[in-house]
């Protein structure tokens, strides 16, 4: 078949084109709109006189509106996130209690009774249960909430909205409109949001998109931001304000990682990414009523469980690395102690700590597990009573507990603020890398795409850190 | 016990439950393969749910769909494949997406393409269902959303629309699981050879470029006599789309 004389049809097409001109191609689109307009004059009919107050434009107009479309947003978004933190905070204690508090000393006098070596125990238990038990206990209520929330305003039809008021700031910053979309995917976790820039056809700012979609504050980031929030920045306000302070600072934190996409936008686009922005029609869909308990039950199924499950898998080795590199010697110092130690300098110079750093190496696997690294770590480096033993991952019971620890630990404002700094600029998980690089099929994107958010890191808490440090 | 008939639709032959069996994202040994193609934003992937009883991620915003899709299901014994495609406005301009979509009806040659349109919209939407019916006989066009038209007071003159098109045409509201047993009657009609369309050919072109046309796909004809769409191929190669020629050149469109 493949030897097909087909010669003479194409010298026939090629002659033929020069015959019919260059209005082929717009030709032939009218004839088809001309068909399609005839057909449908035949057999639509739209009876105008029970046309309907247009409910559709009325809300366009108010929340694509120049005035109005950026403080309902933040709105929005404000209040699905108070939502969550309020709403969260009730199942948590409840599956802190029942996980940790009864299974976790079930599961040790169970061992115990067996009489299992200390260290698979140790292991096992303290290791890994502990982490996968900690990542449910903390990521589960938030995600179940946030989730259907978001699902709902997304089959109510209010993202296209979003992406048409961003689509400005987009085009200004020399990206595509549509990275509004896949910014507000990265919302709920970073590496959906890279396979949804698929949506974006021009592979330059298909890859500005990917690339800065690490600047949206991510599922497994919201709950280390709310946390270190509500124990520093709203403990410093007079206790009427400080849940309103704490949920101002988080949503700053997020409204500063979309300043850092459209100026990483903006530098990309001016420098190794230059191009022309190319223009798309965004159809703003009709609003359409959600089915609300169907779109509550597949948010759950399809994204909550699946997010978690994925964290599960992750926070499990992690788990079982804390518990290992906190319970091996070299000398008489533990690893973890040794690596903190020597990472306590560089730690000092950005506002942080050694803890800190530590913490997010081990914990690139899965955001989810900083905090609690973190609290362990640091008990196990000042030796201060409220852990429960090298390498035992915990959560205390309340923030106030929390705060203690923290500040035995040599923590201050300065050290709360930069870590959320530094929560929101630093490498994307290994999730999102390995996501990176199956959409970019580039080991050089993929490795400018990880390293990049983390010197920003390094530059902007260096520079708050000395800041901070001349004025106070 | 007496089983109690809750609709008139249940009695009805195109109702047919029993024969209708969700098969998940199970696709071996098919029977036939389906296309869906549509629109963004129509509801594709909600029919495709409701058909396959997968929960493939739905949005009310275009362009959700970036990944092909595949799920199936069976009827009155026979294996189904069904495909989503991404959603697209158009098959003449080459972004991924289109190319993407238009490559599968194409090349892929769905046993039947089923055309997801926005009953509140049809006007825009035909462009894209022309365009189709220009590449394949076997379609029908699934009238989604009639819920909303009904509400938009819009009136659809379903059985003039399917003589005009020359393809059968069922309304649906996917969300609700409306008109879904009747569209799945349909695929299988078509796909068993029961129903023969006649698609609609695209008609206020020009004299000169019919007569290009008409020259043109004689003569492609005469050398691949079982092509099904020759004028839909010297349309492309009119305006020298360089994926169609290579087609032409290797024998995958026979």
């Amino acid at each position: 078949m493949s030897n097909k004389n087909i010669d003479h049809i194409l010298e026939l097409s090629n002659e033929l084109r020069w015959q019919i001109g260059d209005d082929f191609h717009d030709n032939l689109t009218e004839g088809i709109y001309a068909d399609a307009a005839q057909i449908v004059s035949d057999t639509v009919q739209v009876d105008d006189s029970k046309k309907r107050f247009r409910l559709d434009r009325q809300i366009d107009k108010i929340v694509t509106s120049k005035t109005f479309g950026f403080p309902i947003m933040f709105l929005i978004l404000a209040t699905v996130l108070w939502l969550t933190i309020i709403g969260a905070n009730y199942p948590s204690s409840l599956l802190a209690q029942l996980l940790l508090d009864n299974i976790h000393p079930a599961l040790k006098s169970f061992a115990a009774s067996i009489s299992m070596p200390w260290w698979l125990d140790g292991f096992l238990i303290d290791g890994v249960y502990l982490a996968v038990a900690w990542v449910i206990a903390v990521m589960l209520p938030p995600m179940a909430i946030f989730f259907p929330m978001f699902t709902l305003l997304e089959d109510f039809g209010y993202l296209p909205r979003v992406a048409f008021n961003l689509d400005n700031l987009f085009r200004k910053s020399g990206a595509h409109g549509k990275q509004a979309l896949t910014m507000t995917m990265g919302f709920g976790c970073n590496a959906a949001g890279i396979v949804a820039t698929r949506i974006i056809d021009s592979p330059r700012e298909r890859l500005i998109a990917i690339i800065t979609n690490n600047f949206s504050l991510c599922n497994g980031r919201w709950p280390t931001q709310i946390l270190i929030a509500t124990i520093f920045i709203g403990a410093v306000a007079p206790s009427a304000f400080s849940s309103l302070i704490s949920l101002l600072a988080v949503i700053g934190i997020a409204v500063l990682g979309m300043a850092f996409m459209f100026g990483t936008s903006w530098a990309l686009s001016k420098t190794v990414l230059k191009g022309q922005v190319s223009t798309f029609n965004l159809e703003l869909p009709p609003y359409r009523p959600p089915r609300f308990w169907k779109t509550i039950y597949t948010s759950l199924i399809d994204r909550t469980l699946i997010v978690l499950w994925r964290a599960i898998v992750f926070a499990a080795p992690a788990g079982a690395v804390i518990w290992l590199i906190s319970n091996i010697y070299i000398g008489n110092e533990s690893v973890a102690a040794w690596t903190i130690h020597s990472l306590d300098g560089f730690g000092f110079l950005l506002g942080l700590n050694g803890v800190i750093l530590l913490a997010y190496i081990v914990a690139i696997p899965a955001n989810e597990i900083v905090i609690p690294t973190i609290l362990m770590l640091t008990v196990l480096v000042t030796g201060i009573d409220g852990g429960a033993g090298a390498g035992v991952m915990f959560e205390l019971d309340s923030a106030n507990a929390t705060a203690d620890v923290l500040k035995a630990g040599g923590w201050t404002l300065l050290t709360a603020i930069n870590l959320m700094l530094f929560s929101l600029l630093h490498n994307p998980c290994s999730t999102t890398i390995y996501t990176i690089y199956k959409e970019t099929k580039s080991a050089k994107w993929t490795a400018f795409a990880s390293i990049m958010p983390v010197i920003l890191g390094f530059i902007v808490t260096f520079l708050v850190a000395q800041i901070w440090r001349i004025i106070f | 016990m007496d089983t109690k008939v809750k609709s008139a639709c249940e009695t009805c032959a195109h109702f047919n439950a029993d024969g209708l069996k969700k098969l998940g994202i199970s696709t071996e040994n098919v029977d036939f393969v389906i296309a869906l193609a549509g629109n963004p934003n129509t509801g594709k992937s909600t029919v495709f749910n409701s058909l396959t009883g997968l929960r493939q991620h739905t949005g009310n915003w275009p362009g959700k769909t970036v990944t092909r899709a595949e799920g199936g299901f069976e009827y009155n014994k026979q294996k189904f494949k069904l495909v989503d495609l991404p959603g697209t406005y158009s098959l003449l301009s080459t972004s991924e997406d289109e190319a993407a979509a238009r490559d599968f009806i194409l090349f892929g040659k769905p046993d039947v393409t089923v055309i997801v349109a926005d009953a509140n919209r049809l006007e825009r939407n035909l462009n894209l269902v022309l365009q189709i019916l220009e590449i394949t006989d076997k379609a029908v066009l699934c009238l989604n959303l009639m819920d909303e038209a009904k509400r938009n007071h819009i009136m659809i003159d379903e059985r003039t629309l399917a003589r005009d098109l020359g393809i059968p045409v069922v309304p649906t509201s996917a969300r609700f699981g409306q008109g879904i047993p009747e569209l799945i009657h349909t695929i299988s009609e078509i796909a068993n050879g029961n129903i023969v369309c006649k698609p609609h050919r695209i008609k206020n072109v020009p004299s000169n470029i019919e007569n290009a046309v008409k020259t043109l796909s004689s003569e492609i004809e005469k050398e691949f006599p079982n092509v099904p769409n020759s004028r839909w191929i010297a349309f492309r190669l009119l305006e020298g789309d360089t994926r169609i020629i290579n087609a032409l050149k290797s024998g995958e469109l026979v």
